[in-house]
């Protein structure tokens, strides 16, 4: 039914072509940083839901860049709910370009896999791993940036620790390649702490945090609390959150750029907004005698009340619809190469559900003031203008 | 007397006008464009109305063809008080019964001369091969098959005038109302759409309302009303 008068829609659009170009060029940009932010945003928040309630951090209380005793894992190991505890210490690791460092942590392998148990690594290769204290267990996407196969001996760097005879290379031994579920973060290498604390020249008997594992997840603030008041008063007290409350934390820090940048996208639509009603208000008293025509012939009120606001749902949706392609074509292309700094860089599926919204949305409101005006129009005043 | 005229002038009327009156609103003086006026056309009749500018010719042509209300008196089409109908029961009337013909062509200058003709079909439940089939037979009685592609400013102004008039019959009106069809033309091309109104007229029975301040035009009719200052005196047809 709706489809005959396409060819009529579309023939307006022709009307004047340029002035039509630059309006959908105009609402294309606008959909394309919405679909960009979106990505963002969804890789943002892709590290929250992938962070388990049931595990704690426990790190200096001034700075998670000062360090803690290794003397107090035993301790945390002995509060009542508490599963596995494991140290880790940022390692600052880079391979071959000193720009591009990946997340690695020295840590407790037996522990880490207790604490972590959505890594899924072949028996072999965990007991492999376990059984070599210079080999390291190394996430899939890195493993495949660099070409890295289980038994490759690599030299890694360290932007931080250097090793007893200086140097700042790490010789390790791919021991294990893991994988996460859909969405997780494979960025990441752990190598044993035994081996760390034993090759490293300075900081001895420290390291950077704990990783807990509880057994009762509602009980993880009592558990923090019980923990952050052992070593109250100490010389390096601590403070303990959950994994899911730090990476919120974290996110919300950065979750401000997402605010602005949610802001900027609401912007960008309000003049969208004011340059498409205002194309919609040109074209509809530019052709004031025409749509006198069309209902000379017949054509109801309504009937151009949508008329008009179908040519201006029709230009959002051409732009609205092309600027979200080209941003999933933007995340598809490029998603693979930010993995490394932002994993999970792709338009989630509700952005595309949303702009589907925002497209009528735009369209109506747009087109709903000359629309109105074209119903309005009385036919011998329209047929009188020219 | 023609046989066409003849058989008009025994046909009961397909308008009939009653004690009509126009008053519009200029500022704060109200203008009486119609003054009583009271006509009857005969079906099948070609009536061309004349008068000086701003006699009322137009508002009269609007009031027939339902695109505005009088102030008061009666105005019936086929026996339908057409002064009585609700807008959106004018539309409906208007796209089943009248064609209109535009002094300036009044196209869509974005469509082909076929999507043009096809306007006021997309109104009816026919499809797209039933529509095209009507848009082919009305491009073909004006003349105008092989300029079914072309945009109205690739055609001459007669050959424009052509698609209005195919634009007007293609729903098959009863009444066809034109306001100065041959105002824009020169001779030659006036001529051939006089020519083909008279054929409309008598080999199709469309009853023709024709406003035109050309003589020329008017003889071509079968009757010509006068109107000056809303008053109406009939001349030789």
């Amino acid at each position: 039914m709706i489809g005959k008068y396409l060819p009529l829609l579309a023939s307006s659009l022709r009307r004047k072509r340029l002035r039509t170009f630059f309006t959908i060029a105009s609402i294309l940009i606008a959909f394309l940083l919405y679909g960009l932010a979106a990505s963002l945003q969804f890789a943002l928040k892709s590290g929250v839901d992938v962070a388990g309630a049931d595990r704690l951090l426990t790190m200096h209380k001034v700075s998670f860049t000062q360090l803690l005793p290794a003397s107090y894992e035993s301790r945390i190991k002995a509060v009542d709910g508490v599963e596995a505890v494991s140290p880790q210490t940022w390692f600052g690791a880079w391979f071959r370009d000193e720009r591009n460092q990946f997340p690695t942590f020295p840590s407790d392998p037996e522990a880490y896999l207790k604490i972590y148990p959505e890594i899924r690594l072949s028996e072999q290769q965990k007991q492999d791993w376990f059984a070599d204290r210079s080999g390291a267990l190394v996430g899939r996407a890195i493993a495949d940036l660099y070409g890295w196969k289980v038994g490759d001996q690599v030299p890694l760097k360290s932007a931080i620790w250097r090793r007893l005879d200086g140097s700042d290379t790490w010789d390790i031994t791919v021991r294990a390649i893991y994988d996460l579920p859909e969405g997780g973060d494979t960025r990441q290498i752990v190598l044993h702490q035994e081996y760390f604390e034993e090759a490293k020249q300075q900081a001895k008997g420290l390291i950077g945090w704990y990783v807990i594992k509880i057994s009762d997840v509602n009980r993880a603030q009592a558990i923090g609390k019980q923990i952050d008041a052992m070593f109250a008063n100490s010389p390096a007290e601590t403070k303990t959150s959950s994994e899911r409350a730090m990476a919120q934390s974290f996110v919300n820090q950065i979750g401000n750029i997402g605010a602005i940048l949610s802001a900027i996208v609401a912007a960008v639509f309000f003049t969208m907004l004011l340059v498409t009603a205002n194309t919609m208000a040109q074209s509809v008293r530019e052709r004031t005698s025409e749509l006198g025509v069309l209902k000379t012939l017949g054509f109801s009120n309504g009937g151009v009340l949508g008329m008009v606001l179908g040519e201006s749902v029709l230009v959002t949706a051409v732009g609205g619809l092309l600027g979200m392609f080209f941003a999933w074509w933007i995340s598809v292309q490029f998603g693979p190469t930010m993995d490394q700094y932002l994993p999970g860089f792709r338009v989630p599926p509700e952005a595309f559900a949303k702009a589907l919204v925002y497209i009528l949305a735009l369209g109506v409101i747009a087109g709903a003031v000359p629309a109105w005006q074209a119903m309005r129009l009385r036919i011998v005043e329209a047929l009188r203008r020219d | 007397m023609t046989a066409t005229t003849a058989a008009a002038a025994a046909a009961k009327p397909i308008v009939r006008i009653r004690d009509l009156v126009k008053e519009y609103r200029r500022g704060a003086e109200t203008v009486r464009v119609l003054d009583g006026l009271s006509l009857d056309i005969k079906q099948g009749d070609f009536v061309a109305l004349m008068g000086p500018s701003g006699s009322g010719k137009s508002t009269l042509l609007n009031l027939i063809g339902g695109l505005d209300r009088p102030t008061s008196g009666t105005l019936e089409v086929e026996g339908l008080r057409v002064d009585e109908l609700t807008d959106a029961s004018l539309g409906h009337w208007r796209a089943d019964h009248v064609g209109f013909v535009f002094q300036m062509y009044n196209l869509l200058p974005v469509l082909t001369a076929e999507r043009n003709v096809e306007l006021p079909l997309l109104l009816t439940s026919l499809d797209r091969e039933q529509r095209m089939k009507r848009v082919a037979a009305a491009l073909q009685l004006v003349g105008l098959s092989n300029r079914a592609k072309h945009r109205p400013r690739e055609l001459s102004g007669g050959q424009e005038q052509r698609v209005g008039i195919a634009r007007a019959i293609v729903t098959d009106p009863t009444l066809l109302l034109c306001d100065e069809p041959t105002g824009d033309l020169d001779r030659k091309s006036g001529d051939e759409i006089l020519t083909l109104l008279e054929a409309l007229n008598d080999e199709y029975g469309k009853t023709i309302i024709m406003v035109t301040h050309d003589p020329h035009a008017a003889e071509r009719s079968h009757r010509v009303i006068h109107l000056d200052k809303g008053m109406l005196s009939e001349g030789p047809g």
